[in-house]
């Protein structure tokens, strides 16, 4: 079983900052890291490889110093390890970062399962994932927290959902996105570390994927970013206390007052 | 620190124990010390990092390090928890005898699970009446065909009853006296062969300390470590390397002692100001960092020359060991004495590291031992 885990280089969460002017994520100074959720699909994809066999190839798409982050997939296990980087890439959206990555995804050819985790927690679309399920025309499952069964080319696979999960099967090959529920990662091991520090990384520029230019980068790039603010707290609920028949009326008072 | 010229690969071993050190261990350590309860989680962790094999030849399975690729891996552990750090270097003493007295069989047999971590070894010598004077052991081993049959009780075994292979020492010979002593490894569940209760100890809580106790303990012939007569002398040899694993668990201990009293000067305020902007403080830090950094470069240096099979490394061992042992013991009452009122508490590290660094001026020898080692080979050396 040939397993892609698609990850992404984020800034460390806890440093993250706006630029108020460009509307971009500030990255000078702050410390990269693999984005946390992709790492639950990193391990994910091992664990499936030390059960089923096969190889994981981990795919990033970003800077040429994305490039840590592959050796680090390799040292947790990972076998091959393909970067996905071009100045033409520069400005993409969701749409064109989804798109590039499945281009670079028909080139490996050669899989039956797509992991990501569930989003990055610079920009937490969770759209780059099912972005390339829908390019790559393959099903896909969401907010996956554990897989039930991969046998005869299917998976059975729960889904997380706010109220409960709801379990899907569909055929392979598919794309996972998945959440910190479904496993718990492994640190690196001596032997992948050293693996990893002479490890060949791949570098895929945009013409060797095949992309076509009006999808990759800015001009790929429908998403227009006019504001980015925190929003205002949430402000604080009001608590009824009393008897039952007094505390309803006060209830449907105040309702009332906020639809006039 | 001093930069002591670690290759890429002992850096690696470095910053990945201390990645386990500080993800996994020290969010860990006060419940383990105050449970008792042995770390097979933590054990698993290690394992699956490679890292009980840095000191193994890769023809077993090994990362083929040596004994300073073991120092560094015990004192980044014990930084976070000395007991946590000992259930897995004891597994590399339980080791030695077979990797310096064993046969090319005993090696295939036993060292590549040790290596992968997937069984844990345990070296018992000491008994009740035997501790220093180790030639004084009443356990035997008397030959029967094909069989030696072992009876007699080791006790304060380090891993004993959660170790699966087991290298003791027993006498073949009573009469010979420390020349009719014999190793041989034992496996966990050989009929006869079964454990008393753990200890209650001060510190090192995580690791498990039980009596191993031999009655009529039918062990094959082929599990004899070298020759009969041979077992006294390769203990000694096994001591002789593995004294600086206990002296880089004290530099671990004193380290992270010396760490947490850093951290609590800056930010405890007294008479308006953080305590660390006292002079008094700041030399009492400055001494105990300057007797850690020495205490390093002593350990490291001492396993270094074992790795380059020097003859004769155990005077140095031993310095390793006493010097490493008794700074961590100092550091560690500094730290609390840094702490002050806090430091007595167990909710503060404090206290911890000073109960764990007490055992190393003991164990693998008392630091009294060790002083007699050395003034023995200064005899020794000024006789030449």
């Amino acid at each position: 079983m040939n397993i892609i885990v698609c990850i992404k280089q984020v800034p460390d969460t806890t440093e993250v900052r706006i630029d108020l002017v460009t509307k971009n994520l500030v990255r000078e100074g702050v410390q990269a890291i693999t984005n946390p959720f992709d790492t639950y699909a990193i391990e994910e994809g091992v664990r499936l490889k030390e059960k089923f066999g096969g190889k994981v190839i981990a795919v990033t798409m970003g800077p040429p110093q994305a490039e840590a982050i592959l050796r680090e997939a390799i040292s947790l296990g990972c076998d091959e390890a393909i970067l996905v980087s071009d100045r033409a890439f520069a400005g993409a959206d969701t749409l064109a970062t989804g798109y590039a990555l499945s281009k670079a995804i028909e080139k490996i050819k050669d899989y039956d399962l797509i992991i990501c985790g569930k989003q990055a927690i610079d920009g937490d679309t969770a759209q780059v994932g099912p972005g390339i399920a829908a390019t790559l025309d393959i099903p896909q499952i969401t907010y996956v927290r554990k897989i039930e069964d991969i046998k005869d080319g299917t998976i059975v696979a729960e889904r997380m959902t706010e109220d409960g999960y709801e379990v899907i099967e569909t055929k392979l090959p598919c794309l996972l996105t998945v959440v910190k529920e479904i496993n718990t990662p492994r640190l690196p091991s001596l032997k992948g570390k050293i693996k990893a520090k002479s490890a060949v990384i791949t570098s895929w520029k945009a013409v060797d994927i095949g992309a076509e230019e009006s999808r990759i980068g800015l001009k790929g790039s429908p998403t227009w970013v006019l504001n980015i603010y925190t929003p205002p707290p949430r402000p604080k609920g009001q608590i009824f206390e009393g008897e039952a028949q007094v505390t309803v009326n006060q209830l449907v008072e105040a309702a009332k007052g906020l639809f006039h | 620190m001093i930069d002591y010229l670690l290759t890429e690969e002992q850096k690696m071993i470095r910053d990945l124990c201390r990645q386990i050190t500080d993800e996994k261990i020290r969010p860990v350590a006060a419940e383990y010390d105050k449970s008792e309860k042995f770390p097979w989680d933590m054990m698993k962790v290690m394992a699956q990092s490679d890292l009980f094999g840095v000191y193994i030849d890769p023809k077993y399975g090994g990362m083929g390090g040596g004994v300073f690729e073991l120092c560094l891996a015990t004192e980044e552990f014990s930084r976070g928890c000395a007991g946590i750090a000992i259930c897995y270097s004891a597994s590399a003493l339980g080791a030695y005898p077979i990797i310096l007295h064993g046969s090319e069989e005993q090696k295939m047999k036993y060292l590549p699970s040790i290596a992968k971590g997937e069984k844990l070894a345990a070296f018992g010598l000491t008994e009740p009446s035997a501790g220093s004077d180790a030639s004084a052991m009443q356990t035997t081993a008397v030959k029967d065909g094909d069989h030696y049959i072992l009876n007699g009780v080791k006790h304060f075994i380090t891993n004993g009853g959660d170790a699966e292979i087991y290298t003791i020492i027993a006498m073949t010979d009573k009469s010979r006296g420390a020349r009719g002593a014999s190793l041989f490894v034992v496996e966990k569940g050989t009929p006869g062969f079964t454990f008393g209760k753990k200890e209650d100890k001060l510190g090192i809580r995580a690791s498990s300390t039980r009596e191993l106790i031999f009655t009529d303990c039918r062990v094959p012939k082929e599990n004899l470590i070298g020759r009969e007569g041979t077992g006294f002398i390769a203990a000694m040899r096994t001591f002789d390397m593995s004294r600086p694993g206990i002296g880089a668990q004290a530099v671990g201990i004193a380290q992270g002692a010396l760490d947490e009293a850093i951290k609590y000067a800056k930010q405890r305020k007294q008479f308006g100001q953080t305590i660390i902007s006292n002079q008094g403080i700041q030399w009492m830090l400055a001494d105990m960092a300057t007797e850690v950094e020495a205490a390093r470069a002593l350990v490291y240096a001492s396993a270094r020359e074992v790795d380059a099979k020097v003859k004769d490394v155990g005077m140095h061992s031993a310095m390793a060991k006493m010097y490493a042992s008794d700074v961590a013991m100092k550091v560690a009452t500094d730290a609390v004495q840094i702490f002050g009122g806090y430091g007595y508490m167990k909710e503060y590290p404090a206290e911890k590291f000073m109960r764990d660094a007490k055992i190393t001026q003991i164990y693998e020898g008392t630091n009294q031992i060790q002083r007699n080692i050395i003034g023995m080979a200064l005899i020794k050396e000024s006789a030449r």
